[in-house]
């Protein structure tokens, strides 16, 4: 499904396509990117994204950004997610930055956004805490000022890639006696601070991408507060909007299901008593990627006429997720016996995995993708928001 | 139909269910897991001892007489505990298949060894191209005088890396597809030309692809009758699939309690999470997949306890409606724990895993779904 472009827009397209095609680099087209590359190969995409000024589409033009319309920003998401291209770390570009941009003073701007842009910093996201999932107004990470500084104490938690980060956003607690949101502010903090403690957490999957961050009595200077000191809960709110925008994942649904279909041709006789039941699933699947292809096109066409797409987003992630949750799930199936299997990690050559080449993800897929529905505001709670928000429940 | 367990069952149940609390917690199952070969030597040797490996089996063969229903108790603490001793494998699989098919000397020979937990098997049915087709089988066994000549590859064995003997089937004729003709073969795990390539399952557990280049198997290796082999799996998927419903059982009421546990202590916005009701009704629905799968799988039991006619369609029905009971109460358990039900640290991401890896052993719940609809 395709939106009706303008010539412009068509040739744009065009050209994004083809400056992927020629610049996606060899290096990055592993088996699992998301948990196969060094932080260095994975910064590979980013630094030519940057090279040719396409690396924050969503930022103005004053800041960095390409300029794009709705449209094209749109066909660029598209273009580069049906290809299978690696996104650009979203802590950085997607979250912190426009926030940096939108609430931050001039020297914090001239600071940090330059070198979220190149790739040189790289961020991660201090929100979460142990007892403190979808409920983010509850934190409970201190942070008391002290002349210049903020001494923070406290423990994030679910931190992603945290292992490769510089910095850290944090939300943090500057006034215990106010009313949960009214007390939260929004700090940066240096990484290499001492007392900033990082300790893994290995998922079910067997990968290591989140991690607890401890905080002991950290220094960080005032200078690194966002805005104003209680006011971090409407920015936190800001930040977590664009969060969602992209959840809806047409493009790696739509790869996942054409390699799908391979398996189960390549895999399932015809006479298989399962057969008939695979075909009628990928089709269900089908409809509802279309579906929400569809929907999404429908709210581009909206946005470029002004129109605020409000909870959109809320619907995006809930169906979105479990779209590529079905997905993984009938991978994992069809792979048969072989759905036994999962490669070990750190992954490495010198393991053996059995079954075809296509098959070696397919375990760990199925698995990594029941967080989908978990992170950045559980489904259950994308559902209160559209109760609320749309049908006025 | 709710199963009243003998007194022999009961004590059955209670000395498992003591051993487990006193020996195989969770923390015990990490350490297990994590060593070299992924299973306890010395926990295999206990369970041994307590009767367990003894216990399905005819008192003619030398065993405790406890038939399915023993299986099934033991299987359902099994599952509790997420124990990766290789009963299934050992005796549910290979035990039962000797029993069923074996002739007196092949009882005599290898009974005892796995009753007494000095023996340790694997079956050898799948390969890379079968999927769940017992008749699909490339793997050629061909006759030279008092022997026989296997070669081929077998896929996705567990418990193979380490066990002594291997059951594989192979064929002695027919075309690659045909129901008559394949055999099979009790082969040492250390024979001659017999090559394992090693992996570790996403339950914990280790398993292996095998190639077998002319391995010479002597003639009286043959278990049961030459060509009917695919007969003699079909039974066994039966007994199979009766052990791992109760184990999926097991599993599935550990996680439906630690939810249920987690929802009434974990705050969200305030309040526990057990006071939303969106989550109540899901709850609700795991208790009542719960209640479903139980009664499925004693049916189930008690079928192939009474050798009833209609076992093996029974056995399909139960392996695809408790699979999807399993995955839905298995992929919630995960989802309501949050974050916590993605760590490797907490259990429930285990119980998640071994309830994946039962949904593809013998058929997921869609083929057994399909198989149930196309049985008469």
């Amino acid at each position: 499904m395709e939106l009706n472009l303008s010539r412009e827009d068509a040739a744009f397209r065009n050209e994004v396509r083809a400056f992927i095609a020629e610049n996606y680099p060899q290096e990055m087209c592993v088996p699992n990117p998301e948990t196969d590359l060094t932080k260095e190969q994975s910064l590979l995409w980013h630094r030519i994204l940057y090279t040719r000024g396409w690396i924050a589409p969503l930022w103005p033009k004053e800041y960095g950004g390409p300029g794009w319309s709705v449209t094209q920003r749109f066909i660029f998401e598209q273009e580069t997610s049906r290809a299978g291209t690696l996104p650009p770390l979203a802590f950085s570009v997607t979250m912190v930055g426009p926030v940096i941009y939108t609430f931050g003073n001039d020297a914090q701007k001239k600071k940090f956004l330059p070198r979220i842009l190149s790739g040189d910093d790289w961020w991660c996201q201090g929100y979460s805490e142990l007892g403190s999932g979808s409920d983010l107004a509850s934190v409970r990470t201190k942070a008391v000022r002290d002349g210049d500084h903020y001494i923070v104490n406290g423990h994030k938690t679910w931190t992603t890639l945290a292992q490769h980060a510089d910095w850290i956003f944090c939300l943090v607690r500057t006034d215990p006696s106010a009313k949960p949101q009214a007390g939260i502010s929004f700090l940066l903090i240096d990484m290499k601070s001492p007392g900033v403690t990082v300790r893994p957490i290995i998922t079910i999957d067997g990968s290591h991408e989140v991690n607890d961050v401890f905080l002991e009595d950290v220094r960080v200077p005032a200078e690194n507060l966002i805005g104003e000191e209680n006011k971090g809960w409407t920015y936190a709110k800001f930040l977590l909007g664009n969060e969602r925008t992209s959840m809806a994942g047409i493009g790696r649904s739509t790869r996942y299901l054409a390699r799908l279909k391979q398996i189960v041709t390549t895999e399932v006789d015809e006479d298989d008593p399962a057969f008939g039941e695979f075909i009628r699933e990928i089709a269900r699947v089908e409809l509802d990627v279309l579906a929400l292809e569809a929907t999404e096109l429908r709210i581009v066409a909206q946005m470029s006429r002004g129109i605020d797409p409000g909870p959109a987003a809320s619907l995006f992630k809930i169906r979105g997720t479990e779209i590529f949750q079905r997905i993984t799930d009938l991978t994992h199936q069809a792979i048969g016996n072989y759905g036994l299997a999962i490669r070990e990690h750190p992954v490495t050559a010198n393991r053996f995995m059995p079954g075809p080449d296509y098959g070696h993800t397919a375990t760990e897929k199925y698995l990594n993708s029941r967080k989908l529905s978990i992170y950045g505001g559980s489904n259950e709670v994308q559902r209160n928001i559209i109760a609320k928000a749309v049908l006025g429940l | 139909m709710d199963i009243q367990l003998t007194e022999e069952q009961e004590l059955l149940r209670s000395s498992i269910q003591r051993f487990l609390r006193e020996q195989y917690d969770f923390d015990e199952r990490r350490k297990i897991v994590a060593t070299d070969e992924g299973w306890s030597r010395r926990h295999w040797k206990s369970f041994a001892e307590l009767g367990l490996c003894a216990a399905p089996f005819q008192e003619s063969s030398g065993g405790l007489g406890g038939g399915s229903l023993a299986t099934m108790i033991v299987m359902q603490e099994f599952g509790r505990n997420l124990v990766v001793e290789p009963y299934f494998e050992t005796v549910v699989l290979a035990g039962g298949l000797i029993e069923d098919v074996g002739s007196a000397e092949q009882r005599q020979a290898f009974l005892p060894k796995i009753m007494e937990g000095e023996a340790t098997w694997a079956l050898a049915w799948a390969e890379g191209r079968s999927r769940y087709d017992f008749n699909n089988v490339t793997t050629t066994a061909r006759r030279q005088g008092d022997k026989f000549v296997l070669s081929g590859t077998k896929a996705a064995v567990v418990g193979a890396p380490w066990a002594d003997k291997l059951i594989v089937s192979a064929r002695t004729s027919g075309g690659p597809r045909d129901r008559d003709g394949v055999s099979l073969f009790v082969v040492d795990r250390h024979a001659a030309n017999l090559h394992l390539q090693s992996f570790k399952t996403i339950d914990g557990r280790r398993a292996a692809e095998l190639t077998l280049m002319n391995v010479e198997v002597s003639a009286d290796q043959m278990l049961g009758s030459d060509g009917a082999g695919v007969v003699a799996l079909e039974a066994t998927r039966d007994r199979a699939i009766a052990a791992l419903c109760a184990e999926a059982v097991g599993a599935m009421s550990v996680l439906n309690s630690a939810t249920l546990e987690y929802s009434k202590t974990r705050k969200q916005f305030g309040v526990a999470l057990g006071t939303f009701q969106v989550l109540q009704h899901r709850m609700v629905d795991m208790f009542i997949a719960l209640e479903e799968a139980i009664s499925l799988t004693q049916h189930l039991n008690l079928s192939l306890a009474a050798q009833e006619p209609n076992g093996s369609k029974l056995a399909s029905g139960a392996k695809s409606k408790v699979g999807y009971a399993a995955r839905f109460v298995a992929e919630q358990a995960v989802q309501l724990h949050g974050g916590m039900g993605m760590s490797d640290e907490l259990n429930v991401g285990h119980y998640f895993k071994r309830i994946s890896s039962i949904n593809v052993q013998f058929g997921d719940p869609a083929y057994h779904l399909m198989r149930y609809a196309q049985q008469s």
